[in-house]
């Protein structure tokens, strides 16, 4: 369970988060949606304790994220930012191999490389596994990104903006390969998206952010309704069942 | 059980890449289209491991110092040998300190543009020199040599260091850029002082002093050596042992934070190394802008991986070989053993200069 009380964060006064407190119930995707500058990648990041909270607490599976170690917390809970700068030139299996480092420190064990090549296959990156990260296209990156974050195997996965760069086809295969680990193996997905209809067809929570503040959250069902998307979004949302699926209208 | 033990060869149980045959071909169509990396000759990469790479680079650095030390000696053998022999072990710490510092420092900042002396360690010693000599004079310079003017110094520095990162690490600022160009204004400010100083004195006691400010491998006194190799042992087994850690920090602060390492920390100790590292070479053989630059760059291009365990090794000892060999060529081919540090100075600054214009950003 991810719990997080009273978190805020704020920049020389501007306040970009919070005060917000909620729970993350085990299992499951739950994905964070809201307009741009609403505090969603703020929020994520302060769970994954790459960001201090300006005060607040956060708690993932029972472990403080700020006083627990570093080391510890990252067999438990993973996080991948949108951007990803790096410094060195590697291949996207040696990418993937640093998924293990919480569990050998470096020192690739055979059941380490077994996860690796699982991790690349999972993400269907066989093909590219010895090209340099330099050599890919956006989206073939961002899936050897994916691909480390999996390979790190935690218990709870944080994603800010997984289908970015992504084109509709591995969209798709991305949120089901996320509803896959999900359902299969129990994970705690969280994911930052901004493409509603996504998070409605693959989510199983949605939390809605907007100007910093926790607007509304539940059950996809509660969550796709006009009034609730009108206003969060700030924009007209009709939400349409196409084929039994909630599907929300925004473009006219 | 977990998601990624899917087994390889049966990738259809994920429900994806049977999906998708004709993207698979594009994708190997492509790769087969890429063009060959423009660096070596793709045989060449290919076959050389970079353990191999290592072993060549220290069989040329072997004969690089073999030749330093016994070719061309005029009259006696036992008054030129122990004199070589001294500075080959200047040589060896410059390469260690500058090369590893460098590489250290380049990882835990992210970036393979600036160098340790962008935060002022070169302009602090030259402040230093110049103090002594302003305020005591020119004759203080010389006399007070030895080991704990050498020691104090160090300290001074890695004091000095600690004391700007402490502060800039904070939390008021927790930017890694803001603090590096604090360290460049710092260093400018510094330098400003340094020549405002030198304007004043005497041009018998400028001469002095300018003989401190250049790097001097020829006049290194050998009682410093055992200190500065001891200092080095201690240092390469603390980094040695941290090179995973290193390797992780290449990701960058957040991807190497969600992957367990303390990135703060790992970045504290390795500062205070690197400044404790920079000041020993700085005090040892004087000021030297671009040389661990120059080293650093080469290492990064000829070592084949990534990995720290053979980055550092091969700063290292690409470090000693363009000493020995360099200090080989001035002294008996060129008869200018002096120029050598103008020399690598004058070519490393070219490198910067090219290396920033390519790139345009830090």
């Amino acid at each position: 369970m991810i719990e997080f009380a009273d978190v805020s964060k704020s920049y020389q006064g501007t306040v970009v988060l919070g005060p917000v407190s909620g729970v993350i119930e085990d299992g499951g995707i739950t994905a964070v949606v809201g307009p741009n500058g609403a505090g969603k990648s703020t929020l994520l990041t302060i769970i994954g304790r790459l960001l201090d909270p300006t005060s607040g607490t956060v708690t993932v599976g029972g472990m403080d994220v700020r006083t627990s170690k570093s080391r510890d917390l990252a067999k438990h809970l993973s996080i991948l930012r949108q951007e990803n700068h790096m410094t060195a030139r590697l291949t996207v299996r040696e990418l993937v191999g640093f998924g293990r480092f919480p569990h050998s420190q470096g020192r690739l064990t055979p059941q380490c490389r077994e996860k690796v090549e699982g991790a690349i296959s999972f993400l269907n990156l066989a093909d590219l596994a010895d090209r340099f990260l330099d050599q890919l296209s956006g989206g073939q990156r961002q899936r050897a990104f994916v691909a480390m974050v999996l390979a790190q195997d935690t218990r709870y996965v944080l994603l800010d903006e997984p289908l970015n760069n992504l084109d509709v086809k591995h969209s798709v295969l991305m949120m089901r390969q996320l509803r896959r680990a999900a359902d299969e193996l129990g994970k705690t997905v969280v994911l930052v998206i901004h493409d509603i209809n996504f998070a409605a067809a693959y989510s199983d929570r949605i939390i809605a952010l907007r100007d910093g503040q926790v607007v509304t959250s539940g059950t996809v069902a509660e969550m796709m309704d006009d009034a609730v998307l009108t206003d969060v979004f700030d924009t007209p949302v009709e939400v349409h069942h196409i084929n039994g699926r909630p599907t929300a209208v925004y473009a006219a | 059980m977990s998601v990624l033990s899917t087994p390889t060869s049966a990738p259809s149980a994920t429900g994806l890449p049977d999906a998708e045959p004709g993207l698979r071909r594009r994708l190997a169509a492509r790769a087969a289209r890429l063009p060959r990396l423009p660096r070596l000759p793709a045989r060449v990469t290919a076959r050389l491991t970079p353990a191999a790479r290592l072993w060549i680079v220290g069989a040329l650095t072997a004969i690089a110092i073999a030749c330093f030390l016994l070719l061309f000696i005029r009259g006696s053998f036992d008054f030129t040998f122990p004199r070589r022999l001294t500075m080959v072990g200047a040589m060896v710490i410059a390469a260690f300190t500058q090369g590893v510092g460098t590489v250290v420092f380049h990882t835990v900042t992210g970036n393979r543009i600036l160098t340790p002396s962008i935060i002022g360690f070169d302009s602090m010693y030259t402040l230093m020199q110049t103090l002594i000599v302003f305020v005591f004079g020119g004759t203080v310079i010389a006399s007070t040599e030895g080991l704990p003017k050498l020691v104090a110094q160090t300290a001074l520095m890695v004091l000095f260091a600690t004391l700007l990162y402490r502060w800039l690490f904070s939390g008021r600022f927790g930017s890694l850029f803001l603090m590096l160009l604090v360290g460049v204004v710092i260093g400018m400010a510094f330098d400003s002082l340094s020549t405002f100083l030198q304007r004043l004195l005497s041009p018998t006691e400028y001469d002095l002093l300018s003989v401190k400010l250049f790097g001097r491998l020829s006049a290194v006194k050998d009682d410093y050596l055992p200190l500065a190799f001891a200092v080095c042992a201690v240092i390469a087994v603390v980094v040695w042992l941290r090179r995973m850690r290193l390797d992780a920090l290449l990701l960058g602060r957040d991807a190497a934070t969600a992957i367990g390492v303390d990135h703060k920390r790992e970045l504290t100790v390795m500062l205070v190394l690197v400044a404790t590292m920079i000041a020993f070479s700085t005090a040892l053989v004087g000021p030297m802008t671009f040389y661990g630059f120059i080293v650093a760059t080469l290492a990064y291009q000829l070592a084949g991986t990534y990995k720290h365990a053979y980055v550092l090794p091969m700063a290292f000892l690409l470090g000693l070989f363009t000493l020995a060999a360099g200090q080989f060529l001035m002294q008996h081919v060129f008869y200018a053993a002096g120029f050598l540090t103008v020399i690598i100075e004058f070519v490393g600054g070219l490198l910067f200069l090219l290396l920033i214009l390519r790139k345009g950003t830090l």
